[in-house]
């Protein structure tokens, strides 16, 4: 298993975090894992997103050009990720905030309305989990009980109750791909 | 036979390469002689610069450390801050500290480093030859300002203890020359009390010592020293510009 | 202690020097390396040892110049830009015969570039940036787990030779996560002993100990008896790694992240039924040459992946000295090879094409430069074509 992955959205909508936890929940599995953010002045507004791979072996280069997988969050971000995508891979698509449609024939699109199922749970800021879990359904990549042991890890200082909404998020977008 | 003067035992046996009249060695021998007064001298560890004194590793007894032009102080914050327990010193030119080291000198004193800087203005370059320095006075002749410092071109001296004295953490400044006994005397209550601040951990303390350059300033012994009392202490006026080491 | 954690680079590189014995650490801010100096400010007091913001990256390694004089291990990390105001001071410490560690996080250059990683400082790492005949010892690592690693081996073949050695990263290993584990216990510095060149406080009746740049008249005796040291390295301390080096028709040269990326070209080329292998330096000074020109006899060409115009090339041709052909596959300025920009690179090393190979005579063909100014005025003859 070699899973490349690209998060993308604006910045504020949790991509990096969710990242950092996906990669976290790889080393949960004991695979190999890698996070790289896009860093800089690019942090700074604007659109934000990550690269992830998760392994059973090595992790080659943590610089995802070509992903098996993507996860988009915002409209500007659909066409940028895309096309990169690997034929055959997976298009997770946040439909609460994106009206475009992918193009591309040769890929499997999920469209999962993040941000209102989210909302429905009680906060808006965690549709990236709701993401996450969409594609941990589809993937298989990592575990949903790594997820919530990497939680306990990457959100440190998050209150138990938080940490509970977020597990219920990760539970919805999990349950919402059939 | 009765000893009735010594070399002090922090000074070796090496002689010194100094110019007949210049500073350098009155206050390399003050210095000395407070290591050995205040009984610390197994604690010492000395920083000499790039100038005339680069060789003042030879000369002191301790442990000495010879690094780049003006990074004196730099190079004593890592000395004393690997070594809490040791007396470090940074002996400084007027280019080294106040030209190419200005950075280091003001922030040493920005984070009260508990070190001694012994600053010696001669108001020239020496070991290059006689060149201008920050400290050269206005009018004053150098090889790179032929025709006198003009300040239309090369701005006006820098004074070093009035400037540091604005810096919160420089704990002590004092401005003292050697080139009366009287002079030496004073000179010598000064730097021993720069060191005794950093026994007790006071902070940054600095001595400005003003020096004769016979050689440099193209003088004899007599109008060097003439120099220094008429040209010079107006412009650097001797005395304490900060004493926080009581409070 | 096998245990992997998820690690960034930067903070990895920050906890295995302290780990490794680090006391003393000074830096000015600067991206991408700037998680390590915060790491240290948070962590290497509780550790006993101090950390300095410096007012200048030319403060810091003079900072670590008198760290290093007392025998504390001692190190300093910035960023390309930084690390060229650094060089006065690492000329100096190689002059002094003083160990330390310095790490730089490659961005784009020249000047102030960007903030992107990039590959562009061999030259500077490898050939003294400072003045003089000195060397400095380069590592350079291609993963956190090595970044997390080095430090130790750093300060060990420092202290070993006397003098600086320097950790070659990037802004992306320097940024990134990964999975990793330290492959060393914790080091107390204490228990290292005393070194007897170190100035100090407990002189016990010993003789002065000096440390010092200005050599004078001892210049030539001070420079050739080091030269030996050097020799020695030379001779003992290359490091590499091979990936299916043996049996390949093109042999991939790479350092650092750009390593990876060949990684992922080799996995692809397996595919397509291509026979490519990897030779990575992970000593860059010394640089590994014998064993690569052995491994290179065997294949047909020999590419280099780099982040630059071509700088490590000249080593690997250096090292090949013609018996195979070398090209360059580049990335200059924060370019990012990727396994697909490889694999085409390779493709025309077996081919004779010319897609994804750089040369910079024949990146300037059909360019014709004009200047504006008259330069007509006075000239005697301008040597061209050596008459």
């Amino acid at each position: 298993m070699y899973q490349g992955i690209r998060i993308a959205g604006f910045g504020g909508q949790g991509v990096v975090s969710a990242g950092i936890l996906l990669a976290q929940a790889g080393v949960e599995d004991k695979k190999n894992a890698s996070w790289l953010p896009s860093y800089g002045p690019e942090m700074r507004g604007g659109t934000a997103n990550c690269s992830v791979v998760v392994t059973d072996g090595e992790v080659y280069t943590p610089i995802v050009s070509a992903p098996d997988s993507v996860i988009v969050m915002n409209e500007p971000s659909l066409p940028k990720f895309e096309p990169l995508i690997k034929k055959g891979g997976l298009l997770i698509l946040n439909s609460s905030l994106i009206n475009s449609r992918p193009t591309r024939q040769d890929i499997d699109v999920v469209c999962v309305p993040c941000n209102d199922i989210a909302k429905e749970l009680g906060m808006d800021r965690i549709a990236n989990l709701v993401a996450l879990g969409a594609f941990i359904k589809k993937t298989g990549a990592v575990s949903l009980q790594s997820v919530a042991n990497a939680m306990k890890k990457v959100y440190k200082r998050a209150k138990p109750e938080m940490l509970e909404l977020n597990q219920k998020a990760l539970q919805a977008g999990f349950d919402f791909v059939k | 036979m009765t000893i009735i003067a010594k070399k002090p035992q922090s000074l070796t046996d090496i002689p010194m390469h100094y110019c007949p009249g210049c500073g350098h060695g009155i206050v390399h021998r003050l210095m000395a002689e407070t290591f050995d007064e205040l009984n610390i001298a197994g604690r010492v560890i000395g920083v000499a610069p790039v100038g005339c004194a680069v060789f003042a590793d030879d000369y002191f007894a301790c442990d000495m450390v010879q690094g780049a032009h003006g990074r004196g102080p730099a190079i004593a914050t890592g000395i004393k801050r690997s070594k809490p327990q040791a007396i470090v010193f940074s002996y400084q030119g007027d280019g080294d500290l106040a030209s190419i080291g200005m950075a280091e000198i003001v922030h040493a004193a920005v984070r009260s480093e508990n070190i001694t800087i012994i600053f010696i203005n001669n108001a020239i370059y020496g070991m290059t030859g006689g060149q201008m320095a920050p400290t050269t006075l206005v009018g004053q002749v150098a090889t790179t300002a032929p025709k006198g410092r003009d300040p239309k071109l090369q701005g006006w001296p820098i004074n070093m203890c009035e400037m540091l004295s604005q810096i919160t953490g420089a704990k002590y400044l004092e401005r003292v020359a050697v080139d009366t006994a009287q002079h030496v005397m004073a000179a010598k209550k000064a730097i021993k009390k720069a060191f005794e601040n950093q026994v007790k951990g006071v902070g940054f303390s600095m001595v400005e010592v003003i020096s004769q350059c016979p050689t440099n300033w193209h003088a004899s012994v007599e109008q060097a020293l003439e120099f220094v009392r008429t040209q010079m202490m107006p412009q650097y006026p001797l005395g304490v510009f900060k004493d926080e080491g009581a409070k | 202690m096998t245990e992997k954690t998820l690690r960034k680079g930067n903070e990895a590189l920050a906890e295995g020097a302290i780990r490794a014995g680090a006391r003393f650490f000074a830096g000015y801010p600067i991206t991408p390396q700037n998680e390590v100096p915060e790491y240290m400010s948070a962590y290497m007091a509780d550790a006993g040892g101090a950390f300095v913001q410096a007012e200048s990256e030319v403060a810091a390694i003079n900072m670590v110049y008198g760290a290093a004089a007392t025998g504390t291990r001692s190190m300093t990390s910035s960023s390309s830009p930084g690390i060229s105001l650094k060089q006065e001071g690492i000329t100096y410490l190689a002059s002094a015969d003083l160990p330390c560690l310095i790490v730089n996080v490659m961005r784009g250059g020249p000047g102030l570039g960007s903030i992107g990683g990039a590959q562009g400082d061999y030259f500077q790492a490898t050939r003294g940036g400072g003045n003089g005949d000195y060397r400095v010892i380069v590592l350079a690592p291609n993963s956190v787990e090595e970044l997390g690693n080095f430090p130790k081996l750093g300060f060990e073949l420092a202290e070993k030779y006397r003098m600086p050695c320097m950790i070659l990263a990037d802004g992306i290993l320097g940024q990134m996560m990964e999975s990793m584990a330290f492959h060393f216990d914790p080091i107390d510095p204490r228990a290292l002993g005393k070194l007897d060149w170190a100035v100090d406080i407990e002189k016990n009746g010993r003789p002065k100990r000096k440390v010092f740049s200005y050599k004078g008249d001892n210049l030539i005796a001070d420079v050739t008896e080091r030269a030996k040291r050097y020799g020695l390295i030379e001779k003992t301390e290359t490091r590499w790694e091979e990936r299916d080096c043996e049996d390949c028709d093109v042999l991939l040269v790479a350092y650092g992240l750009s390593s990876r990326a060949c990684l992922e070209a080799i996995q692809k080329a397996k595919e397509e039924g291509l026979k490519v292998g990897l030779f990575r330096p992970i000593t860059l000074w010394p640089f590994p040459a014998q064993r690569l020109a052995k491994l290179a006899t065997r294949a047909k060409a020999v590419l280099a992946v780099e982040q630059s115009l071509g700088q490590m090339v000249q080593d690997v041709k250096l090292a090949i000295n013609g018996q195979t052909p070398v090209y360059l596959n580049a990335y200059p300025a924060g370019g990012q090879p990727d396994g697909n920009s490889i694999l085409t690179a390779v493709k025309s090393c077996l081919n004779g094409g010319k897609e994804g190979l750089f040369d910079l005579q024949e990146h300037a063909e059909g360019f014709a430069y004009e200047c504006k100014r008259d330069l007509s005025l006075g000239v005697q003859g301008d040597c061209k074509g050596g008459k």
